[in-house]
């Protein structure tokens, strides 16, 4: 009777033991994925967009608006995602113009999309959730 | 106890009052014996200044405030400090000139003209008369810098709204356009009579090619010739990954100064100048690898400046308060870089180059500095201050704008 609740308890224990182990992993597997997708917003920001945003996603006077806690980076997905896809210029943002054109940034992947926007949405005193792949695919049709 | 506070207080109130002019004072690094002075403050987007015989300052506001874009500025108990200010012109612009009993501004697509009488000050800022409409303005480079010869005409450049002539703008893998069709309209100097009423294109000649954007001009009149500092095209790394890493694109092309005849052509956008190799070399968008050379026929560069750092102002000094080696040198006001990033950005400086006989007689060197106010830049909007503007006041001080606070600088030199 003993062993019997001995061993019971044995299985309550190694079955906790276990869920906890796969509950662990796929939290740390979870959050691999989310920081390798943060690893690709970054990469791709530094060589699509940091020449013009720079390095504190500051912008330039005058030139380049600055993505820093900006609406139109934490504001609606499909409008941001737009921008992206077809460039902008001439818009006014809080009561600045800014003159250099953005261009049309159509040869990156959905995938690349996605993970630099989450990137800007996540950084520069942003703080507005992820752009997921399947809405950069949407907006691209839209376009077509 | 409350005394002894209270003594401590204004102690502490003098020294950092103290500290604080220190700082003002010790702000901007000059060459010795030289004195910089807070001429104005607070003038919004200062963009270009001339100043009248009796030193009456005219400033070009890039942004307008209260509606008006021109502040005129006077230093009447001429202490080094402006005391009065009147604003007027309902234009935003920047280039700004005094010739003769006139005044010259200009819109971002037209030229103005205003009457000067004999303390310099504008009779009709009401009503100018507009030389020069329907410019280009397609927001891109398209400030209109303006100056003048002495014989009745005026130079305006026509920024080129592009960076290399591709044909979607700054998009990667975009070919370059061949012949370039900007250059009929744009990307040069064009030239009018500075009294005739509504000049455009077909009144105008263009007098120069080739250019990307010059903001930075100014007549020589030592040698009666046209000078100009040319914007250099951006992003070689960000569009040709396979050419340049992201050190050469900081440090190329180099920023270049165009001494020019009628009838030149500066090369853009098929090719452009590299100051290390020494050489024009054909642009990639138009097959170039970094290597080739180009431009057979593009005018050779009289100097040659590191990349990206804005060269807003050209002033040749003819002034006699300066030492002698300053005579008909030319000052360059770089506006500071963006397009250095992730490599820290370099300008936000006056340069200077001794000239003799309208060609440099020695290498450039930094004149004014430390306007961006901290020891390094990684973003231009850290910058607290950019040079943008230059002019010589009828003593010879040199006046420098800065477009981010609006300050107004006066440099002055005694033995």
């Amino acid at each position: 009777m003993k062993s019997d609740l001995q061993f019971e308890h044995n299985i309550y224990v190694k079955s906790r033991i276990f869920i906890l182990v796969v509950l662990v992993s796929l939290c740390t597997s979870v959050s691999v994925v989310a920081q390798s997708i943060a690893d690709r917003g970054k990469e791709v920001y530094d060589q699509n967009c940091l020449a013009c945003h720079q390095m504190d996603g500051g912008g330039v006077p005058m030139l380049t608006p600055p993505l820093v806690n900006a609406e139109w980076v934490q504001g609606d997905k499909v409008r941001l995602i737009n921008v992206v896809l077809k460039g902008l210029q001439g818009v006014e943002i809080n009561g600045e113009i800014y003159d250099n054109p953005m261009p049309p940034l159509t040869h990156l992947s959905d995938e690349d999309i996605a993970a630099v926007l989450t990137y800007v949405r996540a950084n520069f005193n942003n703080k507005a959730g992820p752009i997921k792949k399947e809405e950069v695919v949407a907006a691209r049709k839209a376009m077509n | 106890m409350k005394k002894i506070t209270f003594i401590l207080f204004a102690i502490s109130v003098a020294v950092l009052s103290a500290f604080d002019n220190r700082i003002l004072q010790d702000s901007i690094k000059l060459p010795a014996g030289f004195k910089v002075q807070i001429f104005a403050e607070d003038l919004g987007t200062a963009r270009h200044i001339a100043l009248t015989p009796q030193g009456t300052a005219y400033i070009k506001l890039g942004k307008l405030v209260d509606g008006n874009g021109i502040v005129m500025l006077q230093d009447t108990d001429k202490d080094g400090i402006a005391e009065r200010k009147t604003t007027f012109g309902p234009f935003a612009g920047t280039g700004i000139a005094v010739k003769g009993n006139n005044l010259f501004a200009s819109s971002d697509s037209e030229v103005f003209r205003y009457t000067l009488d004999a303390n310099g000050l504008v009779t009709n800022p009401n009503n100018p008369e507009r030389i020069v409409k329907g410019l280009v303005n397609k927001r891109q480079h398209a400030s209109k810098s303006i100056t003048l010869d002495n014989k009745g005409n005026i130079y305006v450049n026509i920024g080129a709204p592009s960076n290399a002539c591709q044909e979607v703008d700054r998009t990667k893998g975009s070919k370059g356009m061949m012949p370039c069709p900007i250059l009929d309209s744009a990307g040069g100097i064009w030239q009018f009579n500075n009294a005739k009423l509504d000049q455009s294109y077909g009144q105008g000649k263009r007098y120069a090619t080739g250019l990307r954007n010059i903001v930075g001009l100014d007549w020589n009149t030592e040698t009666d010739q046209l000078y100009v500092m040319q914007h250099g095209r951006d992003m070689l790394f960000q569009l040709y990954p396979e050419y340049f890493d992201a050190k050469q694109s900081a440090e190329l092309p180099s920023e270049v100064m165009f001494a020019l005849k009628q009838g030149d052509d500066g090369g853009w956008p098929y090719i452009y100048y590299d100051h290390i190799q020494k050489k024009k070399i054909l642009a990639p968008e138009f097959g170039g690898d970094g290597k080739k050379t180009g431009g057979e026929k593009a005018v050779d560069p009289v100097v040659a400046f590191p990349g990206h750092m804005g060269p807003n102002a050209l002033l040749f000094y003819t002034g006699k308060m300066f030492p002698e080696r300053y005579r008909n040198g030319a000052f360059v006001a770089f506006h500071g870089s963006w397009n250095r990033a992730p490599e820290k950005q370099k300008g936000y400086f006056v340069a200077f180059v001794p000239f003799k006989g309208g060609k440099p007689s020695g290498e450039w060197e930094v004149f004014a500095d430390n306007f961006a106010g901290v020891e390094s830049i990684d973003s231009p909007g850290q910058a607290q201050h950019r040079p943008c503007g230059l002019a010589e006041g009828p003593d010879g001080a040199l006046y420098v704008t800065d477009d981010v606070k609006g300050t107004i600088y006066k440099i002055t030199y005694s033995k």
